[in-house]
Formats: structure tokens, sequence, C-alpha cells
């Protein structure tokens, strides 16, 4: 039987008989969770004609698994446990919670640093800084940070946040953190080009009617260039949760079973789960893994379908 | 004797001296000099880029907004030189209204177009006050009975020579005592047009209004004064009718008779 059941198998008929004593001694039908190899079995992908010694499932597991099955005792079913479990070295058990939750604290620090940073910003650069030297070298510095290549981002979060901050490793603080300063100069281009759209003659009319530069900015100009801002940080949220590279640097790429619970724990997240997963020797990773980056484009899609819709809405014409 | 009594009445509200304005290094104003008189329509006239809209825009310091242009010389409204680096711009620009080319709404419901400037400088205590300025400001603009059953709606979606007439109601409603037009009719048709000219012979009961436009005809119907310029100079400044009928300068002549400009 070894090899057949999950090891969770166990502990699932143990915990049912710590619950219901009375039936020991009973027959009983449980069902468990079978082995990643019973799958592969009957999927065919384990060549049962090769010799025993050159396949991993034995001739002896062989005759279980096809009487089990032809007994109508192996039920195939979508496993939840994709969405209930963390990580796990056997491939039945392992789960993306971990990665999901990890990728949520993640973009929730990215958000709330990349954001009020960005749209201030770009703000102040856009309408209040002077034109002079130093606003022109500044914006070509930020130009210049959005094309460069993500993972210096994780060499620098790994030199001053963790190295020289002592920040924790692994945690999503720090990745949010990283995350941000990548994802800082995208936020500025795209909500300065929001800001820039907006018609000079609302401008005029407003000032027209007496309102200081805080009151345009403020009533008139930010609230008109809003969808466009927020199609901007969505997109570079989006961008921001896909990345693998900068969090490689900073000890986001391992292996961690326990679920966060908070920006400080040690976590992985989605793209970096994937990348892991494809990594592993056991084949039925490969479907794990393709699960994963469903859900990851998932995730990314309705992220861009958001952002579509919010300039759709509220897309104004002059 | 009464004409003379109101004759005597009237005092210059706007005295510019030596105004010049440079974008850059390019001189856009040559020294104006030119007195407006208080409750009546002085018309600015010449051929494009003479620099009539740059000289409105220094009556409320709209130049300011334009980085590098530079508005040197002396602007007095009532007396205060108004051109100095410590004027209040913002209780200069409630004082001054301003009208645009084209008709700018903020987009936004008719209502708060017109209580936004009262608003932002804090004119009304109640929000019954409120409506009372825009109920005042809109019949005085000559909307109230086209738009008093659809307050709520956006001012965009009201047609082109309505929303000017937003834009005037919007500018009034902060208590102006100058109104600056900025070709006000330029974007509108013949029907739109009429309306707003008759508005402006109404408003010149309570404002100093000063409009710059490109038709003759309308220069010669609203305003009391005119003065024509030509490449950043004031080439001649008079009652309106010795300008249409008896100029002084060749240029002028040439100017209203169709050959230049």
């Amino acid at each position: 039987m070894n090899k057949i059941l999950s090891t969770a198998a166990y502990i699932k008929i143990k915990d049912f008989y710590i619950k219901n004593p009375s039936l020991i001694d009973k027959k009983n039908r449980i069902y468990v969770t079978a082995s990643d190899d019973v799958d592969l079995v009957l999927k065919k992908i384990i060549d049962v004609t090769l010799p025993e010694n050159m396949r991993t499932v034995s001739n002896d597991q062989l005759k279980y698994i096809s009487f089990l099955n032809e007994d109508n005792r192996i039920k195939n079913q979508i496993s939840w446990k994709l969405f209930q479990n963390s990580d796990s070295r056997e491939p039945e058990l392992a789960g993306l919670k971990g990665g999901i939750v990890g990728t949520l604290l993640t973009m929730f620090v990215t958000l709330i640093i990349s954001f009020p940073i960005g749209v201030l910003a770009a703000i102040y650069l856009e309408e209040i800084a002077p034109k002079n030297r130093i606003t022109d070298i500044i914006e070509v510095n930020i130009n210049n940070l959005a094309a460069v290549p993500s993972i210096v981002y994780g060499l620098l979060g790994l030199a001053v946040f963790l190295n020289y901050l002592n920040m924790p490793r692994s945690a999503p603080l720090v990745g949010g953190i990283v995350l941000a300063l990548m994802t800082l100069p995208v936020i500025i281009i795209a909500t300065r080009a929001a800001l820039a759209s907006i018609p000079p003659s609302i401008r005029e009319a407003a000032y027209g009617v007496g309102a200081s530069q805080m009151q345009v900015i403020i009533h008139h100009v930010v609230p008109l260039a809003l969808p466009g801002i927020l199609t901007g940080t969505i997109i570079g949220i989006a961008r921001a949760a896909g990345e693998t590279a900068p969090l490689l640097m900073i000890g986001m790429m391992a292996f961690i079973v326990d679920v966060p619970s908070k920006i400080t724990d040690k976590a992985t997240v989605l793209p970096a789960q994937i990348y892991m997963w494809a990594n592993n020797p056991e084949r039925s990773f490969e479907y794990l893994t393709s699960a994963a980056i469903l859900i990851l484009l998932l995730i990314l899609i309705i992220m861009n379908l958001l952002a579509i819709l919010l300039r759709r809405k509220y897309e104004r014409r002059w | 004797m009464k004409d003379v009594g109101k004759l005597m009445k009237k005092k210059n509200k706007i005295v510019t001296n030596n105004v010049t304005v440079d974008y850059g290094d390019k001189r856009a104003l040559h020294g104006i000099d030119l007195k407006i008189e208080e409750k009546e329509v002085t018309a600015l006239i010449g051929p494009s880029g003479c620099g009539k809209s740059t000289f409105i825009r220094c009556l409320n310091r709209m130049n300011d907004l334009i980085t590098g242009c530079k508005v040197e010389g002396s602007i007095l409204i009532d007396g205060t030189d108004i051109n100095l680096p410590d004027t209040d711009i913002v209780e200069l620009r409630a004082r001054i209204g301003m009208v645009f080319q084209k008709p700018n709404p903020f987009p936004k419901s008719i209502y708060d177009n017109v209580a936004y400037g009262p608003r932002i400088h804090g004119l009304a205590d109640s929000k019954n006050e409120l409506d009372n300025i825009v109920h005042k400001s809109l019949k005085r603009a000559g909307l109230w009975d086209e738009v008093h059953e659809r307050l709520d709606a956006s001012g965009l979606s009201l047609s082109g020579g309505q929303q000017q007439r937003l834009c005037i109601a919007r500018a009034i409603a902060v208590n102006p005592d100058v109104l600056l037009m900025d070709e006000p009719c330029s974007a509108l048709d013949p029907i739109a047009t009429a309306v707003i000219e008759e508005l402006i012979n109404e408003l010149k009961e309570r404002y100093t209004i000063v409009i710059v436009t490109h038709s003759m005809q309308q220069a010669a119907r609203l305003s009391e004064k005119t003065a024509y310029f030509h490449l950043g100079k004031m080439i001649e400044y008079d009652d309106t009718s010795n300008i249409f009928t008896n100029p002084k300068h060749e240029m002028t002549e040439a100017y209203i008779s169709g050959r230049i400009g």
C-alpha cells in the first residue's frame, strides 16, 4: 500500500477514528487522497511495459492500482487542495495558498508605497515643479529607471534592505518595497501622461474664477486624470505581480510550507512558486505548474481587464 | 444736464502704463498705454498675433501661467498696481472675471459650474445663499429659463452658445467688477452670437467689459471705445464711432476697410 496512498491519507484515517471511536473494528469506506504515482499510472504517463526497476511504481503497486480501479474504488476529481494547501514535497498535497496569500501581501505593500509616492511625485513634477535643469535630470532618470532590468532592483533590495537595514529575509515587506521601487517609474510616467492630457482650458477656467494652484490641482486636474492614473497604477501593479527576478535576490524563491499571515512572515509569491514547481523532478508537478500558470494568467487578465473597463467608463472626450 | 452728470461720474477703471510683454526673447507687446473707463465696453481689434489676447490676459495676470512670459509696466485697477509680485492673484481674479474663446465649462453639473467660484471664495454661508447666487448669476447670463429644470445636468450637455453663457454666469457668480472676454463668440453660430451680444449690452450696466474680437461689426455694435492693435503695438484708441468712421491712422483705416488682417 505504501506509495499508493498520499501521506495525508494516514492522517485522515487517524482523524476519522479519533472522531468516531465507535466505528473501530467495523468495516468503513473512506476516500483518501491517492499518491501522485497512481494518477500518473491511470493517465498512462508511466510506461508499465518498462522493466520494474526503471519505473517509480512496482509490479505489486500496479496490481493494487488496477484492482482498485476495476472495482471502481478510485475517483478522479479536481483537487481543491490547490487552493487550500501551501507548498509541499508531495505533488498531490502541494497547493498555491501560500503563494496567493504571499502575492496579495506583497502587492499590498507595493500598492501602499508606490501609489501615493508615485502619484504625488507625478503631480509635483507635472504641475508644480519649475522647469529647469534639475527637473530635466529627474525626468530623464525616471524614464531610465523604468527601463532598468528588474533583477537590479532585487540586488538593491538585497544590499540595502537585507544587508544594511537588516530587514527580514523572504518577507513580503521587503518584496513589496523592492517591487514598489520597480513600479514607481511606471506609475509616475502614467500619471504624468494622464495629467498632461487634461486640456489647458479647464485649468484656465479654474484659474479664471480665482482658484489657487492647489485648488486647480485638487478640484479639477486630479479628479479628471484619475481614470488614467488608476489605469497606470493597475498595469504597474499587475506587472509587479508577475515579477520573479527581483524576489530571487531577497529570498522569496524558497520552499515555504506555512501560509504567511503578516508582511514580515516568510513567504513566496505565485510566479516564484511556478518557477520552483517547474524545477521539481516529480512528473506530477508538471500539471501543478500548468495550473498555477493558468491561475496567475487569470489574475493578470482580470487586473488588466479592470484597467481597460475603468478607462472605458471614465474616458472623456473634449 | 443729466448726460453731463453721467459723463462726469465715469472714471478710469483700468489704466495701463507702458506695458510690455516678452515670451522668452520675443517681444509680444510694446509699451501699451490704455485707459479703460468704468461700465463701458472696450473692444480690442486687430489681426491675429497682434497681441490683443496677450494684453487682455495681463489684466488678470493670466500670463503668469505661461512659463517664460514676462510682463512689465504698471497696470492700475482702481488705482492699485496689480502687476506687482505681492499682488493677491486669487483675489484679483475673483474681481476680474474672464470668459474664454472656446466655451470651457467644467465637466460638472450646471449648478456646480456656477457655484464653484462662490464656494472657493466662501461667498455663501448657507446652501440657500449659494442657491441664490447661482439663480442670480444664471439669470443675469440669460440662461436661467433654459436650464432651471436641469441644474444637475452636465455643463457639457449644453449647446455651444449655452455653454458660453454658462461660462459668463460662472464668471459673474464671484461678483467681479470687470469682465474680460477673449473672442467669446468666435466658436459660436450667428444666432448664439446675437444672444451673447445682447447679453453683453445688458451686462455693461454693472460691469466694465473688455472684449477682444475679430469681428469689426461686433466691435462697432457693442463697444463705446475701440483700440486697434498691430504687431504688438497699439496703433489707435478712440471712441468706437471715430475709429470706424474717421480713423486717424492709415493702418487702422486699412484694417477696418479690409485691406489688411
